[in-house]
């Protein structure tokens, strides 16, 4: 093709493998390529061809396998979320099963502490009452015994004091007193009981 | 071999492989054809062999192909609600082409396979088959109705309709020069401007001014990689609105 314009300094830009339309003169000189009529139909062959095998490769293979990975996609995420929030929901549920246990444990051990403590006294109440009476049954028992004794112990004062008196009567007088006067006197002598 | 300091060279096809001529038109595989195949291995890289682990946490470029698939399903779905899903192949193909051709022309010494006119037509004219085709099979003459515009008056629609014909009839136009027109337009401003360092630079005093066409060239390169990716998107966003009319032909 005829350079409208040759300039003449070397160029770094060798943009041709091939010298142009080697062999093939343009129809028209210098045309405007874009426009060179005898090149279209090759060029609508090739972007036939090229584009039907694009078409195909992607309607075919490339649009449904992105299809399938985000609607994989899409699909794996709501479904962890779900799980996700299924574990929540498990997790709020165990951790109010806790509280409850707690709660339960706290009131049943606050229970048996009661219930110990109320044994506890009881059995320390009838111990106590146990020993109380039986301290009062001694303690009466031993007022009784004080009781006889000291009966007995003023029974024999009285003769002891008759035959003193009467000794010491019989020492001084000569002669024995009879027995009733002594018994007035010892009666006169005696406390009142 | 002189170099072209010709804007337009950049786009001149070069076969590799000469097939043969049928009538005028040389049959041949060129570095176009190449580069398409490119593409489509490029994004088969992408969408195939990076989602063949089929992560559930997915790697950069099975992400990539993730982002992809959801950006443009969820275009899609806006544009044309639930029955438009058939349709994902078609558009996802379309924009990932588009896209792709496009980033390829901005390697340097590459080749902007969507700067020919023929390239982006024959991808519109392929959109409008499709709506012409699916409109007709779906709906029957029921299809037509997307000619008329509902609630209006009968005399307006004499003149209604023609307007809307000739709207639909421009659509594969505009859809195929829209792309062809902004990535020709853009590789030749950014060789224009690049060229102009190379010319400044050898114009003696003149060089002290030669960065002034650098900062354009980097500023306008930038910018082309967002119109190659922007145009891939309206391409495809406009499928998919044309598709609406073959799905809902009612006003």
């Amino acid at each position: 093709m005829a350079q409208p314009n040759p300039l003449t300094h070397p160029s770094p830009s060798s943009d041709t493998q091939l010298g142009t339309q080697t062999g093939h003169p343009a129809p028209h000189g210098a045309a405007f390529p874009p426009f060179e009529t005898h090149t279209f139909l090759s060029q609508l062959i090739w972007l036939a061809l090229s584009f039907g095998l694009l078409y195909y490769l992607m309607a075919k293979v490339a649009l449904p396998r992105i299809e399938a990975i985000l609607h994989d996609r899409s699909g794996r995420l709501s479904a962890d979320l779900a799980e996700a929030q299924r574990m929540k929901s498990e997790a709020d549920a165990a951790g109010a099963a806790y509280e409850k246990a707690l709660a339960d444990a706290q009131a049943k051990a606050r229970d048996i502490a009661q219930g110990t403590r109320n044994e506890l006294s009881a059995a320390a109440e009838t111990r106590r009452k146990a020993l109380e009476t039986e301290l009062n049954e001694k303690l009466a028992a031993s007022e009784a015994t004080i009781r006889t004794r000291t009966a007995e112990a003023m029974g024999n004062v009285r003769s002891i004091a008759g035959e003193t008196a009467s000794a010491i009567v019989e020492r001084l007088t000569g002669q024995a007193p009879d027995q009733a006067s002594i018994d007035r006197a010892l009666d006169r002598a005696s406390p009142v009981h | 071999m002189a170099v072209s300091i010709d804007p337009i060279h950049q786009f001149e096809l070069k076969p590799l492989v000469s097939l043969g001529h049928i009538g005028n038109q040389e049959i041949a595989f060129t570095q176009s054809a190449l580069y398409m195949f490119a593409a489509v291995g490029v994004i088969a890289l992408i969408t195939i062999v990076a989602t063949s682990g089929r992560s559930v946490v997915p790697g950069r470029m099975q992400s990539l192909a993730e982002v992809f698939y959801e950006f443009i399903a969820d275009t899609l779905h806006q544009a044309t609600g639930d029955g438009g899903k058939r349709f994902l192949p078609l558009v996802f193909s379309l924009f990932m082409f588009v896209l792709i051709l496009n980033l390829f022309g901005m390697i340097p010494y590459a080749f902007a396979v969507t700067s020919h006119l023929i390239v982006t037509f024959g991808l519109a004219a392929l959109v409008i088959s499709v709506v012409l085709i699916y409109g007709f099979m779906k709906h029957g003459t029921h299809f037509l109705g997307l000619f008329v515009p509902s609630g209006v008056p009968k005399p307006l629609l004499a003149i209604l309709v023609p307007i809307e014909i000739i709207s639909f009839i421009s659509r594969p136009i505009s859809l195929s020069v829209r792309l062809f027109a902004n990535v020709l337009a853009g590789h030749i401003a950014m060789k224009i401007f690049a060229f102009f360092v190379v010319q400044l630079l050898l114009a003696g005093a003149w060089s002290v001014l030669s960065p002034l066409p650098l900062f354009l060239t980097i500023a306008l390169t930038a910018l082309e990689f967002l119109v190659a990716a922007l145009q891939a998107y309206v391409f495809a966003t406009l499928t998919a609105i044309y598709l609406n009319d073959a799905l809902h032909p009612g006003h």
